[in-house]
């Protein structure tokens, strides 16, 4: 697995030899793993039985007490999830909205990012801080106009609702802003005299050296969009558009004796998210810390 | 790497007025090209909605006809609404029990961690990992974990001989049981941070302090705390901004209930606006919530400026 790869270096953190009064009789382990093994349990034991739930069959979920462990693997909730429930729909509406989430907010964010950090012209200093204040208002206070706003735009119960608004946040403007100030001016002055268009210092010069930028940005606008519930749930009635949230929770209050259908249209909302952490779990960790930390 | 041009440092322009003035405004336009629609779609749906939620939260609206002003009547309204005032309540509640809880959690976590301990990258996974599911998926799971008949959670209680609990369907838990799921997917936010800070820690410092005789307490008190202050005050903010918004968990497990115990603001905003169409009566809430994390976020900010003027003081004498 790709997880324990954080090799930490640290040296001479601790002394070399403690005073020989305090050595107590050894584990073969720190004794941390005593706490650290039944906590970490405690998280992980929700997300098994996620899983184990969504292959059991349902007369072993209906029992009273409920079975812990499926006797043998039943599919009967994915086939039911796949086959008469529109999971598949929302399946793919997730991913267009997302992926075009994603791609637009990297483009959009690029080029606003590179024009606030690197070009001058009027207004620049009123629209950043008009765009930095934007940042700090809740949801909650635009979402009743911008419903009424995606109503006159006619965009109410289609994935146009859902994509307009995630276009571009302010915060992969800003993101990427920062990044690009970091960067030393010389290199994209020096394409710029040679008479390259800054489009194409942008392209050429400025993208392969913002690729964590980049990545962060994309990390974080995928896990809000994916995740979102809030926003679909007001612009969204008719089912052909639901996303897989919308989707999951409706499923969910239909079929309340299914359980194993349920675990199952569950475990294929989580499973994009997870497989993508899985597989970038440095950049996931990467993103969320480095946000958090220059806040 | 693309092949990069001489390095060239000559200062951009030299070739008269009329050049020079003639590229300012091509650059201009280049960038008003550029930011043009991040600017549409922020200022479309960031700014006017903010000026148009104002002037909502003084009319009677209800999403379709034409609204009618009312004045301050939505705000007097929501004064004497006991639903809102529960659903102010609970939301405190949920706040004050959440923030705390994550953050003392989260940083013992990260320190456990940050000693030199094997499998550090299996524990922090296992503790980041419910962080990137949705509030949806885990409303979702544990209602089904938590179901009164047929729950692995009631199972496993009446195999230890204890009778079996409501959780989410009785009002005297339903809130803590919200505080709990919450906790188990947004403490691995706080370790994860934590632990990236106390890398950051200056072990100058923490050798000095022990070759002082300092004990592990003492450097915990008197050297990573204080190193770890801007930190705690981000996760602070941060979780507080973020248990005061909450709604999806909420809308997925109980929609409120039961006894409306687990009404809370973002939810009552919701169901004014959306179930009841009562639209402007939304707003005017939304306005209140807005303006509360506004003073949360405004008093943070002073508490951050009081911790740093002293140390920047240290530091130049």
């Amino acid at each position: 697995m790709t997880v324990t790869t954080t090799g930490r270096t640290r040296v001479g953190s601790r002394p070399a030899a403690l005073p020989a009064a305090r050595r107590r009789p050894r584990l073969p382990f720190s004794p941390w793993h005593l706490l650290l093994v039944p906590l970490a349990a405690l998280f992980a034991v929700p997300l098994v039985w996620l899983l184990l739930s969504s292959v059991m069959s349902n007369a072993e979920i209906n029992r009273f007490p409920p079975a812990l462990w499926p006797s043998r693997i039943d599919l009967g909730g994915y086939r039911y999830v796949l086959g008469n429930a529109m999971f598949p729909r929302w399946l793919l509406n997730s991913l267009i909205v997302s992926a075009v989430a994603v791609t637009s907010n990297l483009v959009f964010g690029t080029l606003g990012g590179y024009a606030f950090a690197r070009m001058r012209f009027a207004g620049s200093r009123v629209l950043l801080v008009l765009m930095l204040a934007t940042m700090a208002v809740p949801f909650q206070l635009t979402m009743i106009p911008t419903f009424l706003v995606m109503k006159k735009l006619g965009l109410i119960d289609t994935l146009g609702a859902l994509i307009v608004p995630a276009l571009v946040t302010p915060f992969a403007v800003f993101l990427l802003r920062q990044f690009f100030l970091s960067l030393p001016r010389e290199l994209e002055e020096a394409a710029w005299i040679d008479g390259c268009s800054r489009l194409r210092v942008l392209y050429a010069i400025v993208l392969p050296l913002a690729r964590p930028a980049l990545a962060t940005v994309a990390v974080l606008t995928f896990l809000t969009t994916w995740n979102d519930l809030t926003w679909p749930l007001i612009a969204i009635n008719h089912d052909t558009q639901y996303t897989l949230q919308l989707g999951l929770t409706t499923f969910q209050g239909q079929h309340h004796t299914r359980w194993s259908a349920v675990m199952a249209g569950n475990v294929i909302t989580v499973l994009p998210v997870l497989l993508a952490f899985l597989f970038a779990q440095k950049a996931f960790i990467r993103s969320v810390t480095s946000s958090g930390l220059k806040g | 790497m693309p092949r990069l041009p001489t390095p060239l440092t000559l200062p951009p322009d030299r070739s008269g007025p009329h050049t020079l003035r003639r590229r300012r405004r091509r650059e201009a336009a280049t960038a008003w090209a550029f930011i043009s629609p991040a600017v549409l779609v922020i200022l479309g749906l960031s700014i006017l909605p903010v000026v148009w939620s104002l002037l909502l939260s003084f009319q009677v609206n209800d999403l379709v006809t034409p609204s009618r002003w009312v004045g301050l009547d939505n705000y007097r309204a929501l004064r004497q609404d006991p639903n809102f005032h529960q659903a102010v309540e609970n939301t405190v509640v949920y706040t004050v029990l959440y923030v705390p809880l994550s953050i003392a959690v989260g940083l013992a976590l990260a320190l456990v961690l940050n000693r030199r301990i094997r499998f550090v990258g299996l524990y922090r996974t296992l503790f980041f990992v419910p962080f990137v599911i949705s509030a949806t998926a885990q409303g979702v799971l544990f209602s089904f974990i938590l179901d009164p008949e047929f729950g692995a959670a009631n199972s496993v209680l009446h195999r230890l001989g204890i009778s079996p609990q409501g959780f989410l369907t009785d009002p005297s838990q339903a809130l803590l049981v919200l505080v709990a799921i919450t906790l188990w997917s947004g403490t691995g936010l706080c370790t994860v941070i934590y632990l990236a800070a106390l890398q950051d820690v200056q072990q100058s410092l923490v050798e000095a302090a022990r070759l002082d005789g300092a004990g592990r307490l003492q450097l915990l008190r008197h050297v990573t705390l204080p190193a770890l202050t801007p930190v705690s005050v981000f996760l602070l903010l941060w979780q507080t901004i973020q248990a005061l918004q909450v709604f999806d968990l909420v809308y997925v497990t109980t929609k409120g209930g039961p006894l409306g115990s687990t009404t809370v603001i973002v939810y009552f905003i919701w169901e004014q606006a959306f179930k009841e169409f009562t639209a402007g009566y939304g707003a005017a809430a939304a306005y209140v919530l807005a303006l509360a994390l506004f003073v949360v976020a405004v008093l943070l900010r002073v508490v951050r400026g009081r911790e740093r003027t002293p140390r920047t003081k240290a530091a130049a004498s």
